[in-house]
């Protein structure tokens, strides 16, 4: 049984692999920004761990905008797949900008926060 | 027998009404005529109204003090033109002639006979009291000057007068207003004695006679205070019309004093009220308005030669006498002005010391009459008299019968006065007992006619006592008014202690078993101080006495600690104690390696995310070449890439405002920039697509 599943697992890993390998370059660029921002977050978190959370405003905003930027990109990521039937009419030029103009928004909040 | 009893406590009450007690008079003297001078000032540049004016100038007569010639000179003045207007009121015409009659002022130019004849015109139409009042008085003065003046009408004038009188002896102001007063009393009364001035012919004597009468029902409802001088008060309606009971007083006796001038025979009022009321005038020491001066000096001035009766005032010129340096005991008995009496006698009926139960020390002794000064005196060291606070009643009884219808003395007036002297203090001992209460461990006489300097020591079981005994010159047992006995500590902490008194000695026991606690367990030197004072005490003291070593126990755990004792009060000019602040303390940082590292760690993810575009293949193959395009993708980067900068100096130092106006001129910039572009970039992707 635990060979099995060992190997259920390898096959698993295997098979998303290279279910990944097929989706488009752009939506692969907006997944590596996602885990830049997400792993940002974490070592910010794993720093607020170690020296306590002093100015707890400078904690937030780096934290938070991270985070927020990391949301914004998932939501880029939506609404420029092709495959999602629901955004098939929204030009990706046009969800890029969202984008950017939510992600300046976002920052100016997180420096005004930064202290 | 119960019938003598009621008889003597009816004469006991009789005799007590009739004395009078003196409140502190003193006749009037140069304290008055220095305040004359000194409230004589004008207000705003002026003196007033010829009214104030006229005040001022009377009280200055009166004293005998001259007035500045400018000041003559403005008034003169103010005189002169009221005279001459023709539009003058009689008030007005009153108060100039009044002050014109002590100025003297020049007077060629008036035509007195014009104004007496208006006067007199004015007169026949008279009804309200003011009106008879001003226009009698301004002919009566108008004929002072030298002018012939006859009232024609003179009966049916005063009978005009009268009418206005009540059945008490106030008089109304007129016929329609119902409220009675004193003050238009004295003003009625003076009018009515203006009106037999200048009568043609003379007043009937019922008539003057009925008047008389009115006068002692207006001295009957007289009012007393409590020191017993008398006054005069009027209800008053509404503040404006409020009059001192010092001007009401003035009033009624300048037109009781007048009318009393120019009628026959005698007014009955007796000597003691009129006595009374001068004594009102005198007990205000010095007012402090020239106007209540003007009352009181003039008031006193109708008294001093009135045809009722002239007042005397006894007085004591000093209060507290002193029997080691065998003071005298001075009576003054003057006029109100202080002008010597006529011969009289004064004799010091009684002096009883407060504290001898009521029995006269002194009685019946008659004053000697020292001729040069004026003055009453008796020697009171030959008639062995004790130290102490005395009441003294004095009777003046003048030596001319006819002298007693003229003046008056008032009857029995008393007195207090205190006789001082010197207290010796006797058997004056010191001991320290043991705790059985009676066994004498020492025992020290004192000898309190100076300092000591003993040392004794006691510990808290023994008991301290303290006796003495204070004499009078006479031999008599003395209580003074403060014994104290003070223990000062080394470290300044003192403890007072009254000393009682029993029969005949002054006695203190302090038994330290008890007073452990009061004396906080100090242990030590302990300096003793022997307070006694009294007011009739001419040596009063203040002795040490020596110090006396206690040796208390120690002090328990939750003994109560000595007060801190007063630092010399010159110390807090000194420089102060340092504050020190206290900050909030820093919150702890972390160490600076531990930040350097972590700070380098957070480039880590953005270097991976490089390497993993490089490793996905990123290419700008879709970035525009041709030029118009080119420069606005190059524009748009650029642009984010401004806004990102401007983020930088955001949180490195611009504020929030500068921050706000910058970013929105290049959020529209950016705006159209990016629209540009990215519609160019979607057109052609969709041209792509669609090809």
């Amino acid at each position: 049984m635990a060979k099995s599943s060992s190997t259920d697992a390898v096959t698993l890993i295997r098979s998303l692999r290279s279910a990944y390998a097929a989706t488009p370059t752009n939506l692969k660029i907006i997944d590596l920004y996602v885990v830049f921002a997400i792993a940002t977050a974490l070592i910010q978190w794993i720093y607020m761990g170690i020296v306590g959370s002093f100015p707890f405003n400078s904690f937030l905003s780096g934290l938070l905008s991270c985070v927020g930027t990391a949301v914004l990109a998932v939501c880029l990521r939506i609404q420029v797949n092709k495959e999602n039937k629901e955004f098939k009419d929204l030009a990706p030029e046009r969800a890029f900008a969202d984008f950017v103009l939510c992600n300046l928004v976002l920052h100016l909040v997180i420096m005004n926060f930064l202290g | 027998m119960p019938g003598r009893g009621i008889i003597i406590l009816l004469a006991l009450i009789w005799s007590s009404l009739s004395i009078c007690t003196a409140s502190v008079v003193r006749p009037i003297s140069e304290a008055h005529r220095s305040a004359a001078l000194e409230l004589f000032v004008p207000f705003d540049g002026s003196f007033g109204s010829l009214e104030d004016i006229y005040a001022s100038f009377r009280t200055l007569e009166i004293l005998g003090l001259e007035k500045t010639q400018d000041v003559s000179d403005v008034a003169c003045k103010s005189v002169v033109d009221k005279l001459g207007s023709p539009s003058s009121t009689t008030k007005d015409l009153f108060y100039a002639l009044k002050v014109n009659s002590i100025l003297r002022c020049q007077t060629e130019t008036i035509k007195f006979e014009e104004i007496a004849s208006k006067l007199q015109t004015v007169l026949k139409s008279a009804s309200c009291l003011p009106d008879f009042y001003y226009s009698i008085g301004s002919l009566l003065l108008i004929k002072n000057h030298g002018f012939e003046v006859l009232l024609s009408d003179a009966a049916g004038t005063f009978q005009s007068i009268k009418a206005l009188s009540q059945s008490d002896g106030k008089w109304r102001y007129d016929s329609s207003s119902a409220e009675s007063s004193n003050y238009a009393a004295g003003m009625a009364l003076e009018a009515l004695a203006g009106v037999v001035s200048i009568a043609d012919s003379e007043v009937d004597k019922s008539m003057i006679g009925v008047v008389k009468n009115d006068i002692v029902k207006l001295f009957d409802s007289i009012k007393s205070y409590s020191d017993g001088t008398l006054y005069f008060d009027d209800k008053y309606v509404h503040t404006n019309d409020y009059r001192s009971p010092l001007e009401i007083s003035a009033s009624v006796i300048r037109g009781v004093t007048a009318f009393a001038e120019v009628a026959s025979g005698r007014v009955n009022i007796p000597g003691n009220k009129v006595l009374g009321v001068a004594k009102l005038f005198l007990s205000l020491g010095v007012p402090g308005t020239i106007k209540d001066l003007f009352h009181q000096i003039e008031a006193l001035s109708c008294l001093e030669n009135n045809r009722i009766y002239i007042p005397l005032i006894i007085s004591l010129p000093a209060t507290v006498l002193s029997l080691t340096s065998q003071d005298q005991l001075k009576v003054d008995v003057t006029s109100v002005f202080g002008v010597p009496a006529p011969p009289l006698t004064v004799k010091l009926l009684q002096a009883t010391n407060s504290n001898s139960d009521g029995k006269p020390n002194i009685e019946n002794q008659e004053l000697y009459f020292d001729q040069e000064n004026s003055i009453h005196y008796l020697d009171i060291a030959s008639l062995k008299v004790d130290v102490g606070k005395y009441n003294l009643i004095f009777e003046a009884s003048l030596h001319d019968p006819v002298d007693e219808k003229k003046y008056t003395t008032g009857g029995r007036t008393s007195f207090s006065a205190f006789f001082t002297g010197s207290i010796q203090i006797d058997k004056a001992e010191l001991a320290i007992l043991n705790s059985d209460g009676d066994s004498i461990e020492t025992i020290e006489s004192l000898d309190l006619s100076k300092d000591s300097s003993l040392s004794l020591s006691a510990n808290h079981l023994q008991t301290f006592r303290l006796s003495f005994q204070p004499t009078t010159p006479l031999g008599h047992t003395f209580k003074p008014h403060q014994v104290f006995l003070k223990l000062r500590h080394e470290t300044n902490v003192e403890h007072i202690f009254l000393i009682e008194s029993s029969a005949r000695q002054y006695k203190l026991t302090l038994d330290f078993l008890g007073l452990v606690e009061k004396f906080y367990y100090l242990s030590g030197k302990y300096d003793l101080e022997l307070f006694v004072g009294d007011a009739i005490m001419e040596n009063s003291f203040l002795r040490t006495l020596g110090l006396v070593e206690l040796d208390l126990p120690e002090p328990p755990e939750k003994a109560p600690q000595a007060p801190p004792q007063p630092i010399d009060p010159y110390l807090r000019y000194g420089p102060k104690e340092e504050i020190r602040h206290i900050f909030r303390s820093p919150e702890k940082r972390p160490p600076k390696e531990l930040s350097l590292a972590f700070f380098a760690l957070i480039f880590l993810p953005l270097l991976g995310f490089l390497i993993g575009l490089v490793r996905l293949g990123v290419n700008l193959k879709l970035f525009p070449s041709t030029p118009g395009p080119v420069a606005f993708s190059l524009l748009f980067h650029s642009g984010i890439a401004s806004v990102l900068l401007l983020y930088g100096l955001f949180w490195l130092k611009l504020d929030l405002f500068t921050t706000l106006k910058i970013l929105s001129f290049l959020g529209i910039f950016l705006v159209f920039i990016g629209h540009q572009t990215l519609s160019r970039l979607a057109s052609t992707s969709s041209k792509v697509k669609s090809s």
